[in-house]
């Protein structure tokens, strides 16, 4: 806010010592991030010395005890349910965000965001259960076994749903008034003016949603691991069970040693490695590149 | 010609229509059916005896009394040690450094990136961080201390905003009296921002709360009732993961901890929201 130049602290020592006090507490706060990529690195070290990252693609199977470390069933996993729940998710979130802004009355309107917030806050071992014990037979009932990648796409879905639906609400509600009474003036019915003035205007927003998602439906753990069946397989139709990077960590972090331990820090890497790329397509974004 | 145009333009209207209201149906309708679901199959084992008494043949039969008290020490260690480190960058943040600093600019990236550090891999750094290197081993201590790195960016940026809103005449008052900026802080700004930094502390006590997958290999699964924070102490959410994926018949008092779950959560992020609408003016998003 003002600026600190040194002119104006010099005069009071406390001022000087508090400045380093607060700068030091700073710098633990951003290390973190850089501890938990040293930790991460130092633990995968062996294994990717003495193995190499090119067996982790190229092994026959995924079997640590035997020395066979081959992540791609894993990594197909997390793609397709990413894939999937994103692409459901996107268009209902928007929808329900133009929901809000354009098509509900008031009175709706305002519990509705309510509900898409408190939502927001529900952990994901709450949907986790409520998918194995309701979602998990309905699907198995209609083609067993249950545990699938559709039961994970559909919960993922739920869960991300909210990040994507209040992104876009915020999105929605920083287009100028000026273009939607141009748009009225212009005689222009209510869809015809979001799809071409509303979209276009708020599309930087809306994408940065799609990033947060995208990141929520990689990172989430418990309710894919709780609903997937954690096959490892690389799943070939949509009621196949397949487990993901992330339930992969949670199942065999418990017992896993030595080498194997190792391997699995290696897919916290490549997680990491994800959701870093996706903090710098948000960035790009947020500089207003996508306007292109 | 005008008149196919027209119809059109009118179909496609009442297709968007009834396309934006049954998506919100259908968002609606899944969350009162999962509401639903959990709260009717869990009040019915809500007492005050489930909520005090210790858990029996695996959690299949008695209380949550221990693992209430696990989860509020995890709590604890996490806050105490977020909040000063939280409070302070906020502070730095926001009161010392200008957008342009290359400190500013580094530290706000670094926790841009944390925010987005899926919570398995915060599991993983704990694991290896606080229970082997510091050998903590699996406790209370390791588990409060991996969800301290965990809400710092939500209790950063909450108290940022906080001191933000603090109009800059305040500053500039206190400037002109010739005031230190350290009196200026703790005697104007601090509790004018004070409304900033309890929404971050519930927001990050509710992200806290929720936290299962960074708490397994952290905090671990011992279900007894904790005499240390060097004990291992089950948190409710991983109660519930273990009572519903490891205990055959453990569905019943499964959903009853869902239930005290999701009622703490929904009771911690409407004083959030309420306490920001209050005093900040301002719609919170927690995303």
């Amino acid at each position: 806010m003002i600026s600190s130049g040194s002119n104006t602290l010099s005069r009071w020592p406390t001022d000087r010592l508090l400045l380093w006090l607060l700068r030091g507490v700073a710098t633990i706060a951003g290390a973190i991030v850089l501890l938990i990529v040293v930790f991460l690195v130092v633990e995968a070290l062996p294994v990717l010395r003495h193995v190499g990252v090119a067996r982790f693609f190229t092994d026959p199977s995924w079997h640590p005890a035997e020395g066979f470390y081959n992540l791609t069933p894993m990594l197909w996993g997390t793609l397709f349910a990413m894939v999937g729940s994103v692409l459901i998710a996107t268009p209902l979130g928007i929808l329900s965000a133009v929901f809000c802004h354009y098509y509900a009355p008031p009175a709706i309107a305002r519990p509705y965001r309510r509900l898409i917030e408190l939502l927001a806050g529900i952990p994901s071992v709450v949907y986790g259960f409520w998918g194995l014990v309701v979602l998990v037979p309905l699907i198995g009932a209609i083609r067993p076994p249950g545990p699938s990648l559709l039961a994970g796409i559909v919960i993922l879905t739920i869960m991300i749903l909210p990040t994507i639906a209040l992104m876009a609400d915020a999105g929605l509600a920083n287009v100028p008034q000026q273009y939607l009474r141009g748009a009225a003036a212009l005689g222009l019915p209510r869809w015809a003016t979001i799809r071409g003035v509303v979209f276009p205007a708020a599309k930087s927003g809306l994408f940065t949603g799609v990033i947060l998602e995208t990141g929520r439906a990689i990172g989430e753990t418990m309710a894919i691991l709780m609903v997937c069946g954690n096959v490892v397989q690389t799943p070939h139709s949509l009621f196949d069970p397949m487990r993901t990077l992330t339930a992969n960590i949670a199942l065999e972090m418990a017992y896993a040693l030595g080498d194997h331990r190792a391997a699995l820090f290696v897919s916290g890497l490549v997680l990491m490695g994800m959701i870093a790329a996706l903090v710098g397509a948000a960035d790009w974004i947020s500089r207003g590149r996508i306007y292109g | 010609m005008v008149k196919t145009m027209a119809r059109n333009l009118d179909g496609r209207e009442l297709l968007a229509l009834a396309l934006v209201w049954s998506a919100a149906t259908l968002v609606t309708a899944t969350f009162c059916w999962l509401f639903g679901d959990i709260l009717w199959h869990g009040l019915s084992h809500i007492s005050w005896t489930f909520l005090t008494a210790p858990p029996r043949n695996a959690g299949r039969e008695g209380g949550i009394g221990p693992i209430l008290v696990s989860t509020a020490l995890i709590l604890g260690v996490c806050l105490s040690v977020s909040v000063p480190i939280g409070v302070g960058t906020a502070i730095l943040l926001a009161e010392f450094t200008t957008d342009a600093s290359l400190f500013g600019r580094l530290t706000r990236r670094s926790l841009d990136v944390l925010s987005g550090v899926p919570s398995i891999v915060f599991g993983l750094f704990g694991n290896a961080f606080f229970c082997k290197t510091l050998g903590l081993g699996f406790s209370i201590l390791s588990g409060g201390l991996t969800l301290a790195c965990m809400v710092l960016p939500i209790l950063i940026r909450s108290t940022e905003e906080g001191f933000r809103a603090v109009p800059t005449g305040y500053r500039l008052s206190a400037a002109a009296l010739g005031l230190s900026r350290t009196t200026t802080l703790v005697h104007l700004l601090f509790p004018a921002a004070v409304p900033g930094l309890l929404v971050g502390l519930v927001l990050g006590v509710g992200r806290a709360i929720a936290e299962t997958a960074a708490l397994i290999f952290t905090s671990g699964y011992v279900d007894r009732m904790p005499e240390s924070l060097l004990d291992s102490g089950r948190a409710l959410s991983i109660h519930i993961f273990d009572l519903s994926m490891n205990v055959p018949g453990g569905d019943p008092n499964a959903y009853a901890s869902t239930l005290v779950l999701v009622v703490l959560l929904l009771a911690i992020n409407g004083t959030a929201s309420w306490l920001a609408e209050r005093w900040l003016h301002q719609r919170i998003v927690t995303v």
